[in-house]
């Protein structure tokens, strides 16, 4: 199944591929017969006055040739996998992020951030990284180890015979380390994992832990996972460095059989010296590529897995996309309306059930209830970000299931309380809610936000550049801007979350005049934290564990003397 | 890097023998293309079987003796890499515990946590890699230069020659290369970047119906990357092939060259073959070196980070009282300035005030008004610029920190559980704080209730950062958190903003109820949070503007006036 995907992955780069395996048949091929030129060149150095010199000019030339091929082939493997790698690893970003995109709400706001810069970007990297360049390591290492074979047989078999025999020796022994290695190695991590762990969560807040005098205590638990990281590291480190000298070492055992056999053989006139100087230097390079291969198949292991995220990130279900018939809206009055609305983020723990309520065109609809009552939750299923799982919710009577997502969406303009703004200018940002926008309008909607006169401050007035985690603006000037950019998009209705604190009094009294500006003439429908918004609104929604409990006017509800009079009383009046 | 050196303290011995036996071992493989010429020149020339058993028997003892040294020297090289690496991770979190709040805000803690891990993994790697190696491949290759040169003077300018055009080959290369790959890095980053916001910024995306824009632009980013990885990748795949064909010209050069010096008898056919083995040699030795220079580099970079961190002295002294002088108990503040380091403005400017004992206090203001600065003070987890920060009658520096921290309590804006259970985390401030205490102390911070509605009660798990609990809890459990182990001040620093107007009073009711011997200080924005404290401060652009009670405020402050207005409604104003 995995690698059916793969392969589906690499088809496009066929003849790349193809490619990168001629030239890399080619590049052993020539870097193989090397040490044949070598002994025979020295085969034509016999002794003094026995030089054979237009014989070694020969040998001089092939040898140039075939240096040559092999030089230009072994660059040419490398442009081919930078090639495949890096346009794989391009394409299936792209297909990750573009499923990002359309991914559900819920997902995203399931799943960590890191994670998801993990699967998009690092998985894919290292897929990329193990998967394209181990393969080549893996298919020139074998080559390599054939090919040598072969050459040697072609020379004498029984030399070769001798050499074969040896080698599982090596084989054994760097089996064997590396299952002892591997199991260090995974202790080594998991302390190491401990290590980075408790220093993230301690170090990371370390305002606390000073505000707590909480050092020594912290001190005593790093020391102990420190020494232990130490233990594990030094045999980890050790045993992992033994297969290198293990390996020569055997390798030294081949090539001194060679030497005792070959030059018995050469004696008896089997092969010539020169023979067995090619000999020595096949037996020298002979194990090398086992090495690179056992490195390779660890690579290869992580690869794998990596994919295997991305496979799985990539498998996760989209929202489904709008049907054909999906309409757009045109004119759009505003009248909101939500018909027996319910809803759940867990399906056995029913949240919202029955909600019903209407907006008329240029209503000013205020949310009111404690935390984790629900009104983020309808502004969610407003926009739908989340899909309620029964009743209707209408715009201006039209069913929002039977309109384009993104039609819907754009007849919103959402100021919410964390403001998202993106890496780049301010006028960028601004220009974000209307596409080409020209500057005249971008300094028009910020005049109106009442964002000019800070932005005229600001170093490079409409060309500074800011980002997310801008610390040059204050929450209350982001919040300006993410006003501006509604301001721009003119959308015929607003959805408001008010700032519950964090905001310098002159600022807050902008964006206050700002939003007031704004819902003119607009539905709004408003998470209201301040008490001027709630007095001012034209029905207020009660709400509490998932559902309204009171509707009605600021005064009416106070007269009542139900939910809302108990809010506003702990609220507002001195016990 | 060099004051790192310190860390190597008790493998001083070991961080010796280890590159010392790596030299060894290589001297020892430098003889074995002598062997092989003899066994050509003499073994087979001379049909002498027991000469070349004898030689080989020699191979075989130099494997051997050369495989122990080699262990010998891979053990001593990760005892002591590895034992410097625990030794720095040690001292660089015991050297960060000391730093302040002053000294965080010039490294960040995220700065401090990747120094700790990575940076000083790197450098306990380098350290490995040094040892090991790194003396190793400048042995062989003037070794082998030297070997060649008894063999045949004449012939040593070649392997020079060689020497030095691999040499700046590799040079060149790895140096366009790690430009070019600084640029990649760049574009790499950027798509991490464009990664993040498309996730954080995903109902703005969506809301303004902007994902195929985002998609667009990311894969520009992507092509951008590809471009350069395309291009650095261009130059480095030179590298082999460079190399190995100047190699094999230099092996040509031999054959020729040999051959010459063969004819006139000045050599012989296996001395040639060693000469072909000693260039092999070189080239080998040259790339291993290649791949250690660039572990070398980024372990270098590495320990100038960590040396960095070591090397920031806290400014401030740990002071040595217990008590205080009990004359004049509570808080004062005598002409206090603040400006935080690195910043020409001052935070807050000449601050003055005292609180008795038991008080209810309030500060509130806006965003960059001088609260929190104010309230850190009192901790000392700041020095004040100038002036003077007084607990019952003590100066706060002259308080060891432990015990002036025991007594001031302090509600980060921020609020942060820390993995664990429910009660590990109440007992932060006493570790042997009782399940009696702590229930208590939930009680007080309202989060009794919704713990109680756990299975597990105390024992329900806590995950990093409390990311399990909504962000009213939070607040709450941290609340509750500080009022373990009686501290004799409470601060809040906007530390309930995210509770209900219902929650954020019954707490402050509750809190009324600890006792006459608390004294609590409420940061807030909202006039709601502060209107009943016995005094309220007024701060505005780093001093306090005004000081009274919500009724005195209400006639006299003009900024508190205003703040009334926008968040109490029109009734209440009246």
């Amino acid at each position: 199944m995995r690698g059916k995907r793969i392969q589906s992955l690499l088809k496009p780069f066929r003849i790349p591929i193809c490619l990168m395996i001629l030239f890399s048949c080619i590049f052993v091929g020539t870097t193989l017969y090397t040490p044949i030129l070598i002994g025979k060149g020295v085969d034509h150095i016999f002794g003094p006055g026995q030089v054979d010199f237009p014989g070694l000019s020969k040998i001089v030339i092939l040898y140039l040739v075939t240096i040559g091929v092999a030089a230009l082939s072994q660059w040419f493997i490398g442009l081919l996998t930078n090639h495949i790698t890096y346009n794989i690893t391009k394409n299936l970003r792209n297909d990750a992020f573009a499923h990002m995109e359309k991914l559900p709400m819920e997902y995203l706001d399931q799943h960590q951030p890191g994670e998801i810069i993990s699967r998009i970007v690092t998985d894919v990297e290292q897929f990329g990284d193990g998967l394209l360049m181990g393969f080549t390591q893996l298919f020139t290492g074998i080559l390599t180890i054939v090919g040598t074979l072969l050459f040697m047989l072609l020379l004498n078999p029984k030399i070769t015979l001798l050499v074969v025999m040896i080698t599982p020796v090596s084989f054994l022994f760097a089996g064997l380390v590396a299952r002892k290695t591997y199991f260090l190695f995974k202790d080594q991590s998991k302390s190491r994992g401990e290590l980075t762990a408790f220093t993230e969560e301690m170090i990371g807040n370390q305002h606390v832990v000073k505000a707590f005098s909480r050092e020594e205590k912290n001190e005593t638990i790093f020391n102990q996972i420190n020494e232990k990281l130490r233990k594990v590291s030094v045999s980890g480190t050790f045993f992992s460095s033994v297969v290198n000298p293990g390996t020569r070492f055997v390798n030294g055992l081949v090539f001194t059989g060679v030497c005792i056999y070959g030059a018995f053989v050469v004696m008896r006139g089997g092969i010539s010296v020169g023979e067995l100087v090619s000999f020595m230097n096949y037996a020298n390079q002979y194990t090398k590529p086992f090495n690179e291969i056992s490195g390779v198949v660890t690579e290869f292991q992580n690869a794998l897995a990596c994919i295997g995220r991305v496979f799985d990130f990539l498998d996760e279900d989209v929202v489904k996309p709008d049907g054909s018939e999906a309409k757009i809206l045109t004119n759009i009055e505003g009248e909101i309306e939500f018909e027996k609305v319910a809803f759940s983020y867990v399906k056995e723990k029913e949240f919202i059930k029955d909600l019903d309520f209407l907006a008329e065109p240029g209503e000013r609809i205020a949310l009111v209830g404690p935390t984790g009552c629900g009104k983020t939750t309808l502004i969610n299923l407003l926009m739908r970000f989340y899909e309620i799982d029964e009743g209707k919710i209408y715009i201006d009577q039209q069913d929002t299931k039977e309109i384009k997502r993104g039609a819907l969406r754009e007849s919103f303009g959402m100021v919410l309380q964390d403001t998202w703004l993106k890496s780049g200018t301010i006028a960028e940002n601004i220009g974000y809610g209307k596409e080409g926008a020209t500057e005249e309008e971008i300094i028009n909607a910020a005049k109106l936000a009442r964002a000019h006169s800070f932005i005229q401050k600001m170093p490079r007035k409409y060309d500074t550049l800011i980002s997310m985690n801008e610390e040059n603006l204050s929450q209350g000037q982001k919040q300006l801007l993410s006003i501006a950019r509604v301001f721009l998009a003119k959308p015929p209705m607003l959805i408001l979350d008010e700032a519950t604190s964090s905001i310098d009094t002159l600022t807050e009294i902008r964006v206050q005049r700002a939003l007031e500006e704004l819902m003119k003439g607009r539905t709004s429908i408003v998470v209201a934290h301040r008490l001027s918004t709630i007095e001012n609104a034209d029905k207020i929604l009660v709400m509490n564990k998932g559902n309204i409990v009171e509707t009605g006017r600021h005064n009416e509800l106070l007269r009542k003397d139900g939910f809302y009079a108990k809010l506003y009383n702990s609220q507002f009046v001195v016990e | 890097m060099r004051s790192l050196l310190k860390y190597l303290k008790g493998y001083k011995v070991e961080s010796v023998i280890a590159p010392l036996f790596k030299m060894l071992e290589a001297s020892f493989e430098l003889i074995v293309p002598l062997i092989t010429a003899r066994i050509i020149d003499i073994g087979i020339a001379d049909r002498d079987k027991s000469f070349i058993l004898h030689q080989c028997i020699i191979l075989v003892l130099l494997g051997v003796v050369g495989l122990i040294c080699s262990l010998t020297a891979q053990y001593f090289a990760a005892k002591s890499s590895m034992g410097m690496g625990a030794n720095i991770r040690k001292a660089m979190y015991h050297h960060v515990n000391t730093f302040s709040y002053e000294e965080l805000d010039l490294i960040k803690p995220s700065t401090l946590i990747n120094r700790i891990t990575g940076d000083v993994n790197q450098v306990q790697n380098g350290v490995n890699l040094f040892l090991r190696l790194f003396m190793r491949a400048p042995f062989i290759v003037i070794g082998a230069i030297f070997m060649a040169s008894t063999i045949s003077l004449r012939l040593t300018g070649i392997f020079l020659l060689a020497m030095i055009l691999i040499g700046t080959s590799i040079f060149l290369i790895v140096k366009i290369t790690v430009k070019l790959y600084t640029k990649v890095q760049e574009h790499f980053d950027a798509i991490v970047l464009h990664t993040r916001e498309s996730y954080s910024g995903a109902r703005v995306i969506r809301a303004f119906h902007k994902e195929r824009k985002e998609q667009e632009a990311f894969k520009e980013e992507g092509e951008l990357l590809n471009r350069f990885q395309i291009q650095s990748g261009r130059i480095s795949a030179l590298l082999n092939p460079l190399t190995t064909s100047i190699t094999n010209i230099g092996i040509i050069s031999l054959l020729i060259l040999g051959g010459k010096e063969v004819y006139r008898g000045a050599l012989s056919q296996g001395e040639v073959v060693a000469l072909i083995n000693y260039m092999s040699q070189i080239l080998l030795a040259l790339l291993i070196l290649v791949n250690l220079v660039v572990s070398i580099t980024k372990a270098l970079a590495s320990g100038k980070r960590v040396a960095e961190v070591l090397a920031l002295q806290p400014r401030m002294q740990e002071g040595k009282e217990t008590t205080g002088l009990g004359k004049a108990e509570g808080i004062s503040f005598k002409g206090v300035s603040f400006s935080y380091p690195n910043s020409d403005e001052t935070a807050i400017e000449n601050v003055e005030f005292s609180i008795p004992r038991g008080e209810t206090i309030g500060i509130i203001g806006g965003t960059g008004a001088g609260k929190t600065t104010l309230i850190n003070l009192i901790p000392r987890l700041y020095d004040a610029t100038k002036g003077e920060v007084l607990l019952d009658g003590r100066k706060v520096q002259e308080y060891t920190y432990k015990r002036l921290r025991a007594r001031v309590s302090i509600v980060p804006q921020r609020s942060v559980l820390f993995s664990g259970t429910i009660r590990e985390n109440m007992q932060w401030r006493k570790e042997s704080a009782s399940d009696e205490e702590i229930w208590e102390a939930l009680e007080i911070a309202q989060a009794k209730e919704f713990v109680m509605e756990k299975q597990e009660g105390l024992d329900g798990i806590v995950q990093g950062g409390g990311r399990n609990f909504s962000g009213g809890q939070r607040q709450r459990l941290c609340i509750a958190r500080a009022l373990i182990g009686k501290p004799d001040i409470l601060i809040l620093d906007d530390s309930a903003s995210a509770l209900d107007y219902a929650t954020d009073a019954a707490l402050r009711k509750a809190l009324r109820r600890v006792g006459k011997e608390l004294t609590t200080i409420i940061v807030s924005q909202r006039v709601a949070s502060i209107k009943h404290g016995d005094v309220i401060f007024v701060m505005d652009e780093g001093r306090i503007q005004d000081i009274g009670n919500h009724e005195e405020l209400r006639r006299t402050s003009e900024i508190y006036q205003e703040l009334c207005r926008t968040q109490l409604g029109k009734g209440e104003a009246l």
